[in-house]
């Protein structure tokens, strides 16, 4: 029963994928969301069934589902773990998904492509599922590419613009660069324990040496930068915007960008081997989680703000791994999921109210026309900053709290001036959207509408969500949160709770609420007080304003050190290949040519010398050999194989006939 | 012995194809194409016995037909299969029904011709799989060319002289050298031309060392592997649809065929030798390829260019000689006709409509051509190895095969896979996204039942073989172990298949262990190479 339940989980999605991919035509756009959000939605319900059985018994089970691949002595199966951390994932990647899904019924309404939309959508569930579901490396992998594809297939959605495809092929690329690495991974893991399924391999991971334990996880680290762009892979996920704003949501920003922290707390048995390991995730983490605030505070696309909001998040959280904080990194994760996925979807209903404008310097005063949209917006905004006593609160001070307890001072700072940032430029954009003088067109002014129910009302559990979500991890290090995760994501040697001081904690806890407030009012100060002292500051510094704005130029870097100079060696190589191989193959040819010529000129002036000699009536037929050496190629190939089989036949007669004897066969 | 394994099954399946295109000859004008579609399918209905009464659990040849054909010296009829043909036979009698239907309208001239080019070739095809003889299997494998040569020169594009003439000099000197190296095998070898036998004698290093570059250059024009794959694009380009389904699809692994075929077990040491050197060319072709397919604004150079880059993942399987290896590469060597099969078939269905292979004529199809579109992003996503289809199974049992080899040559070799979503998603972005400048596509009409038709089938088999692959694993294994034991022990393996005649024997030098070259790559012992 219990084994059921958990393959109906990602079965149901995979049954509406297979009904609306292959009969959607035939579907009223009514009959695929149902299927669509039926099927997801029980497949949250399996899910909760199976975390209530887990959270009673609190026995990790393994679910076969069929071999798959046997090859040599690798044999991978089609597998399912189900263990607390992966409890958790199924309960955020399938109600968060469930709520995005009954969104997207009233964001799509109408738009071409719909049933198309939910397919994508269902496929998406699918393979996020095995990626958080597998009992080895390989299905997280085929999740891992799974998700990939149905982002590409997403950010692609509007087909017709070519922005939206050259954002598509980028994200996948970019993505396959880190997969390649994940690859290697799953090679070193295969090479050195000769299997790939985690119990075995985290059974015996005492015997890894420590290279090879940081060989490993860079490897996997390598993928993980990839999926939940981070340094230097993140340049995907700003132009992944280009998808629909539920794609944002839930591929962009709650689950699958997520999909990296996951693996490395999934792996962090082998992390706690690989201190150098540790260190790089550390730092790319905070490194990440500071730089995309810098560019977050400038730019005016209110969906590209979120993009690099998330990818400052994810930072946290590769920070929280790299500090050895993984249950910090987990319930940052969840409480992200809610708060990203509100402020996304509320993002969304904002450009459905202004029939599609993302530009903030188009908006403006938006509170009193979609006042419903602007609390939720209000909510997800002061979740983020991390505003006592919000989701983001909690399990932000988590990990900043870890950082400083465990001495690691300088990533504390960062992620200190880093939450300043994110309070700063969250608060411009609610006070850019929301309040102010309405900058908004004419003609988009007068049809501005508060979105349907079907959209207001996922977003209110989302709100309640961000507002709520942090008590399961309270106390901070000892609260339930923990204590569910404890057996499968704790440090090697940590114990549930901590032994820092409470004085300190709170503390803390008090500087980052501050920190909060210090980036809020400055945003109120610079967009809600003195609304032109903003770009007074920016003409002041014009140089950083402007790098800011062009994200540091990051990716016209890319295009001229990797994008450019690949198509260039492919022109290269082309070039080569015509002209200095081609050109050996034609010379062979010629060289036959030639050397046929020459042996008309020796013909003609030599032996028909000779033949002079002997004779007019020899001349003649002479002439007629002449016909041979006809000059083309082909005639000479047909030549050669015609003697050569003559030749061929001539020694096999020889030979029977010198020896006499066949070879008889037994 | 029962009906099953009795009945001549591959005389029947190899030779029905060459009696039906002497038939087609009778038949009329209306019903040539009919005739030869049912003819190719009859030929795939009777194949797929083979893959039931086939057993799975032993290396023997299994199918075995033997009859005297010339008696001096020995030359005999011998036909075998075992679980390396065995899927190389299917999938060459699956495809040619295919090939059949994409021709429909495509060809328009010389059908009954045309059909037949198609028949003969595959028995030749078909010939070359199974043949045990080496002269028949050398008959087989010359008269695979007169069709192909044959299908690119008449039917073919405006340049065809000049690709027909560059496969001719390639192909040609292939075969030369093929042919003095089985001359040389029977001088040296015991005087047979039986290949199993032949297989199981040792030869002194210098021989094995000149047969292994004379069945090289053979074998390697056929793969192609760099640098002998410039005849390969423009044999694509010219050729009509099905020349160059046929050709990515079967032709391409004749080579790989016979480097596991003859090169693996008759020449364990050279090729044991040669390991590095080889690995090296196909990681070349690897890396060039893809490079070259980045660069291509032709569909079809495009798709012949990544052949050469996926047909180089093959060779790195078949040289790292390791049970993974070798069944990655024998599952890609499938995956790479179903996937770049149905690649040209795409091909050909847009350029029937357009009538252009340039990629810049033809762009925003997405919209117009819905059914087209999704085919097209399933056969690409195939083949640039995403799991959950085909390729992926074969290029992932490859690149471990690879990595236990070496580490370094798996991580260029993943380069690769990096390059093939670059290549092929760029080509889907300009080709099926974005809207035509200026041209509204509306007129293009997606695709009819006929080519539903040769397309779905491949469709099912992508996500068939990628979800399910252990069926066609499973026939592989025991031939696949036999073989990477044979080269890599071949004392063992001799004695345990014993009936060697002493007096054949060659004196051997000491069996060289298979071992990664330390200084070209990182190595690593191959500890799971051995058994």
């Amino acid at each position: 029963m219990f084994d059921l339940l958990v393959i109906l989980i990602p079965a149901l999605p995979l049954v509406a994928v297979l009904l609306n991919g292959l009969l959607g035509n035939r579907f009223s756009h009514d009959a695929a969301h149902r299927l669509a959000c039926g099927s997801v939605g029980l497949s949250f319900l399996s899910a909760i069934l199976v975390f209530a059985q887990t959270l009673r018994t609190g026995v990790v089970r393994e679910v076969m589902v069929y071999r798959w691949i046997f090859g040599g002595d690798l044999t991978v199966n089609l597998a399912f773990l189900i263990d607390p951390l992966t409890c958790i994932m199924l309960l955020v990647v399938t109600g968060v998904g469930f709520l995005i899904h009954l969104y997207s019924i009233g964001y799509m309404h109408g738009e071409e492509g719909f049933t198309r939309f939910f397919t994508y959508m269902n496929l998406f569930m699918v393979s996020m599922l095995l990626l958080v579901m597998g009992n080895n490396y390989l299905v997280l992998f085929i999740g891992w590419e799974g998700v990939g594809l149905c982002s590409y297939l997403l950010i692609g959605y509007y087909y017709g613009r070519v922005s939206a495809a050259k954002a598509a092929t980028k994200a996948f690329v970019v993505n396959r660069i880190g997969d390649a690495g994940f690859l290697l991974a799953i090679f070193l893991v295969f090479v050195n324990f000769n299997t790939l399924d985690y119990t075995q391999v985290f059974a015996q991971a005492g015997q890894l040496s420590t290279s090879m334990a940081t060989a490993i996880t860079l490897c996997l680290l390598i993928g993980a930068v990839g999926k939940s762009a981070q340094i230097p892979l993140y340049t995907w996920l700003p132009d992944a915007m280009e998808g629909p704003t539920p794609v944002s949501a839930l591929i962009h920003a709650a689950t699958m960008v997520t999909a990296g922290v996951y693996m490395v707390v999934r792996n962090h048995v082998l992390y706690d081997m690989a201190p150098v390991a540790m260190t790089t995730v550390a730092w790319v983490g905070g490194g990440t989680a500071l730089f995309a605030a810098t560019i977050g505070l400038v730019q005016t696309d209110i969906k590209r703000v979120l993009a690099y909001s998330t990818v400052s998040q994810l930072g946290y959280m590769f920070l929280a791994c790299g500090i050895g904080a993984y249950t910090a990194a987990i319930f940052h994760l969840m409480t992200h999921a809610f708060f990203k996925a509100l402020l996304f979807l509320s993002a969304g209903s904002v450009i459905h109210a202004l029939a599609g404008e993302q530009d903030i310097r188009k908006m403006g005063g938006l509170r009193r026309k979609i006042p419903w949209t602007h609390g939720l917006f209000l909510v997800g905004t002061l979740a983020i900053a991390g505003i006592f006593p919000l989701a983001g609160f909690w399990s932000k001070d988590e990990i900043m709290a870890h950082a400083f307890t465990h001495g690691y001072y300088v990533l504390y700072v960062m992620a200190a001036i880093g939450a300043f940032l994110t309070a700063f430029y969250m608060f411009r954009l609610t006070y850019l959207t929301f309040y102010g003088q309405s900058r908004v067109d004419h003609h988009v002014a007068e049809h501005i509408h508060e979105s349907p129910g079907i959209m207001i009302g996922p977003l209110v559990v989302l709100a309640v969500l961000s507002v709520v979500g942090g008590f399961p991890g309270v106390p901070p290090e000892s609260g339930w949160f923990h204590h569910f995760l404890h057996p499968v994501a704790a440090a090697a040697g940590e114990e549930p709770a901590h032994g820092a001081g409470v004085g300190l904690l709170t503390m803390l806890m008090v500087i980052a609420t501050l920190i909060a407030l210090l980036g809020w009012g400055l945003a109120h100060y610079l967009y809600s007080v003195r609304p032109d002292a903003a770009q007074q500051w920016a003409a002041r510094a014009p140089q950083v304003y402007t790098t800011l704005l062009n994200k540091y130029y990051v990716d016209e870097f890319y295009d001229l050190v990797v994008v450019e100079p690949t198509k260039r060696l492919g022109l290269l190589w082309d070039w080569f290949d015509r002209s200095v191989i081609d050109a050996l193959v034609l010379g062979v040819g010629r060289m036959t040519q030639s050397g046929s010529a020459l042996s008309t000129a020796f013909e003609k002036y030599v032996i028909y010398g000779l033949i002079n000699v002997l004779g007019y009536g020899n001349h003649r037929a002479a002439r007629s050999w002449r016909k041979l050496q006809t000059g083309k190629v082909h005639h000479y190939a047909a030549i050669i194989v015609a003697g050569l089989f003559i030749l061929v036949h001539l020694i096999l007669v020889w030979w029977t006939g010198s020896s006499g004897v066949g070879v008889a066969l037994k | 012995m029962t009906v099953a394994t009795t009945f001549p099954w591959l005389s029947v399946v190899v030779f029905l194809p060459l009696i039906g295109a002497a038939m087609l000859f009778f038949a009329k004008d209306a019903a040539v194409r009919w005739a030869a579609l049912v003819v190719a399918l009859a030929d795939f209905v009777l194949s797929l016995p083979l893959w039931f009464f086939y057993d799975p659990s032993t290396p023997r040849m299994q199918f075995v037909e033997r009859v005297a054909w010339i008696t001096s010296p020995q030359i005999n009829y011998n036909l075998g299969l075992d679980g390396i043909s065995l899927p190389l036979v299917l999938l060459t009698t699956f495809l040619t029904p295919l090939c059949v239907l994409v021709s429909w309208r495509a060809i328009e001239t010389r059908v009954r011709a045309f059909m037949a080019c198609l028949l003969v070739m595959e028995t030749a095809m078909l010939g070359v799989f199974v043949a045990l003889d080496f002269v028949l299997f050398y008959v087989f494998w010359e008269a695979m060319l007169i069709p192909m040569y044959l299908i690119i020169g008449v039917w073919g594009g405006p340049n065809r002289i000049y690709a027909a003439v560059k496969f001719f000099l390639y192909t040609l000197t292939g075969s030369v050298l093929l042919l003095i190296a089985i001359l040389a095998l029977f001088f040296q070898g015991g005087q047979t031309f039986d290949i199993l036998l032949l297989s199981r004698i040792g030869y002194s290093q210098t021989l094995q060392n000149w047969l292994f570059w004379a069945f090289f250059i053979a074998f390697a024009v056929k793969v192609p592997m760099f640098p002998f794959h410039t005849w390969l694009p423009d044999a694509h380009v010219e050729a009509p649809t099905a020349g160059s389904v046929f050709l990515a699809s079967v032709l391409l692994k004749m080579g790989a065929y016979g480097f596991l075929r003859f090169t693996l077990p008759m020449l364990p040491d050279a090729t044991a030798a040669f390991t590095p050197l080889m690995a090296g060319l196909s990681l070349t072709a690897i890396l060039y390829g893809a490079y070259m397919a980045l660069a291509q604004v032709d569909l079809k150079k495009l798709i012949a260019y990544s052949s050469v880059s996926h047909m180089g993942f093959v060779t790195l399987g078949i040289f790292t000689v390791g049970a993974q290896g070798i069944e990655g590469a024998l599952m890609q060597m499938v995956n790479h006709g179903i996937t770049t099969g149905a690649l040209f078939l795409c091909v050909g269905i847009i350029y029937e409509r357009t009538h252009s292979r340039m990629i810049a004529d033809n762009a925003g199809l997405a919209r117009p051509m819905p059914r087209y579109a999704t085919c097209l992003m399933i056969f690409v996503l195939s083949s640039l190895g995403l799991p959950g289809t085909n390729s992926f199974v074969g290029e992932f049992l490859v690149l471990v095969g690879t990595f236990i080899w070496s580490k370094a040559a798996a991580a260029i070799a993943s380069l690769g896979v990096i390059l093939a979503a670059a290549y092929f998603l760029w080509m889907v972005q300009r080709v099926a996204f974005g809207l035509p400048p200026g041209q509204a596509a509306g007129h293009l009409v997606d695709m009819n039942g006929r080519e539903m038709a040769t397309l779905i089938p491949l469709v099912v088999l992508v996500f068939w073989i990628g979800l399910f692959p252990n069926p066609v694993l499973t026939a592989m294994h025991a031939s696949v172990n036999n073989l990477v034991e044979q080269v890599d022990q071949p004392e063992t393996a001799i004695a345990r298949n014993g009936m060697v005649n002493g007096q054949w024997l060659m004196k051997r030098r000491p069996v060289k262990q298979l071992r990664p070259p330390s200084k070209l790559f990182i190595s690593h012992q191959p500890s799971t190479i051995s058994h």
